[in-house]
């Protein structure tokens, strides 16, 4: 199982082991990761789970699609060249190791 | 030792309430009691890639259930809350257990409209992962699938079975499709979508009999159907509100504050009635409305989570919704009902345009299809209270996100 370290906004960071093939926003919904909202539960809804990926991961991530694109301008924190939705980020081997952080606000 | 919170449903809108009451730093006690046997999960897949076999199981609850105990949420699964005694704030339990509440949140939800035809009891409803899990296990072996009612949910259906490579048929007693959420212009617009997909369907068709192998149509026809479906709309559950004596209308009544007339009990997510500030159907805002949607149930558990925390703010989150169909996915923001002017913005032919529309030359809500720009841009501009014109909607050329930029903070609708 690929482990994923998610960094609360005020530093806190948990490492947590997400199934393969579940979404990174599943891995910290389902173990009551705060920081990551998902209201939608993964449909590309909402934009309230918004991460900044760790840079050294960037170019293994999977593209931006259209509809991920449209919503990231619509997340509560900074949009930043490293902002993603996780519900978009497949926890694949590649990313085994994968270090995201949480923004101050997703509503 | 405070009795806390008790919120009767296990729906999305109940999980929701006991994870915003513990986000808000709410510390007294809170339980969650539900109907069905799984904890919480998610509804909007079971119509869809759930259906599809392309999610799995595992992947449906809202939450692990260790999240639970970490919350000190208590979870009370496949229990059936029979009574409300509002004078001395407990309920009873069908099993005749006692529990005390000092705020009560009724997220009760909604139950499929049962079919009222001859044979009725051969078709498959969804609501429920049970009921999802009964239709997939039929699916399989389908060759012909007939689902009764063109609404969201009677869509989905035929848009998975359709995927499956089954011979689907939709038959909807009204004269256009999910006529009670968009104008023609939408629906019939599905209509083509669905026809050009290999779906049969039929408008102004009632059904009168389901038989073991075929539907039996008010006009003598037959359609074949190893399989049956039905999504013709839901009941709110009121009834146990009723018996407490609490106000029912469309749903369970409640006030801007989505608490009922006693100030201890609130009604949140599908079986509430409430003023909606985005509602304009008829002259004035502001309207009762009853809405089935997942935002209108996470927004309103977190309004009603903020009230037991001491705030005092009243619900004014925009109306959104979503339904995918085959490559359609379509977005609606804001509530259309009333409007007197429609535009469009971008293109039909390519399915990727959306339809704004108006009422007195106020700009009430926007359809989109394939147009995810502007539906988050509506959301937008319908929560800042920013009026966009039908020219300017109609306009390419006019960045609706610049008009969300442009908006000055603190306007509210």
């Amino acid at each position: 199982m690929p482990k994923v370290t998610y960094i609360a906004y005020t530093g806190e960071s948990q490492t947590i082991d997400v199934p393969a093939g579940y979404s990174v926003m599943e891995g910290a919904v389902r173990n009551g990761i705060e920081g990551i909202v998902a209201e939608c539960g993964g449909a590309c809804m909402c934009a309230t789970c918004h991460v900044y990926v760790d840079e050294a991961f960037l170019d293994r991530l999977p593209p931006i699609s259209e509809e991920q694109e449209e919503m990231l301008n619509a997340t509560a924190a900074e949009r930043k060249p490293n902002s993603r939705l996780s519900c978009q980020i497949p926890a694949i081997p590649e990313l085994d190791g994968l270090i995201v952080r949480m923004p101050d606000r997703q509503t | 030792m405070p009795a806390g919170v008790v919120i009767i449903g296990g729906g999305q809108a109940g999980a929701e309430a006991a994870s915003a009451l513990r986000v808000l730093g709410y510390d007294a006690p809170i339980l969650l009691i539900g109907d069905e046997l799984q904890p919480p999960y998610q509804r909007p897949p079971l119509s869809k890639d759930y259906l599809l076999g392309k999610l799995d199981a595992a992947r449906l609850p809202l939450r692990a259930e260790a999240y639970y105990d970490k919350q000190k949420i208590g979870l009370l699964m496949g229990q059936r809350v029979i009574t409300i005694d509002p004078h001395m704030k407990r309920l009873r339990l069908k099993s005749g257990a006692v529990i005390p509440y000092d705020r009560l949140i009724l997220a009760v939800g909604a139950r499929n409209r049962p079919l009222p035809v001859k044979g009725a009891e051969r078709a498959l409803y969804l609501r429920t992962r049970d009921e999802a899990d009964a239709i997939r296990e039929q699916l399989g072996s389908a060759q012909s699938v007939a689902v009764i009612g063109g609404g969201f949910i009677g869509l989905e259906l035929a848009a998975a079975a359709r995927k499956l490579g089954k011979q689907v048929t939709v038959i909807e007693a009204g004269p256009r499709l999910m006529a009670r959420a968009v104008p023609p212009l939408l629906s019939n617009f599905f209509f083509d979508v669905h026809r050009s997909e290999g779906v049969e369907i039929l408008l102004g068709a009632t059904v009168e009999e389901i038989e073991p192998d075929a539907v039996r149509l008010g006009d003598g026809n037959r359609r074949a159907a190893d399989l049956v479906l039905a999504g013709i709309g839901v009941i709110p559950n009121t009834e146990l509100a009723e018996d407490a004596g609490l106000a029912i209308a469309k749903g369970i009544v409640v006030d801007e504050f989505l608490r009922t007339a006693d100030p201890d009990i609130f009604a949140i997510g599908d079986c509430a009635e409430y003023p909606n500030i985005f509602s304009r159907a008829n002259a004035t805002s502001g309207e009762r409305v009853r809405l089935e949607s997942v935002q209108n149930a996470v927004d309103q558990a977190k309004c009603v989570a903020r009230q037991i925390v001491g705030e005092r703010a009243p619900y004014r989150d925009v109306p959104w919704f979503w339904t995918d169909q085959f490559d359609i996915r379509f977005q609606m923001a804001g509530l259309s009902s009333g409007h007197d002017h429609s535009v469009v913005r971008g293109d039909m032919e390519s399915r990727k345009f959306s339809a704004f529309y108006f009422k007195q030359g106020r700009f009430l809500a926007a359809d989109s299809v394939n147009r995810f720009g502007d539906h988050i841009a509506v959301r937008k501009l319908l929560a800042a209270g920013t009026q966009v014109t039908p020219e300017q909607a109609m306009d390419e050329s006019f960045d609706l996100r610049r008009a969300v930029d442009a908006t000055p903070a603190g306007r509210t609708p």
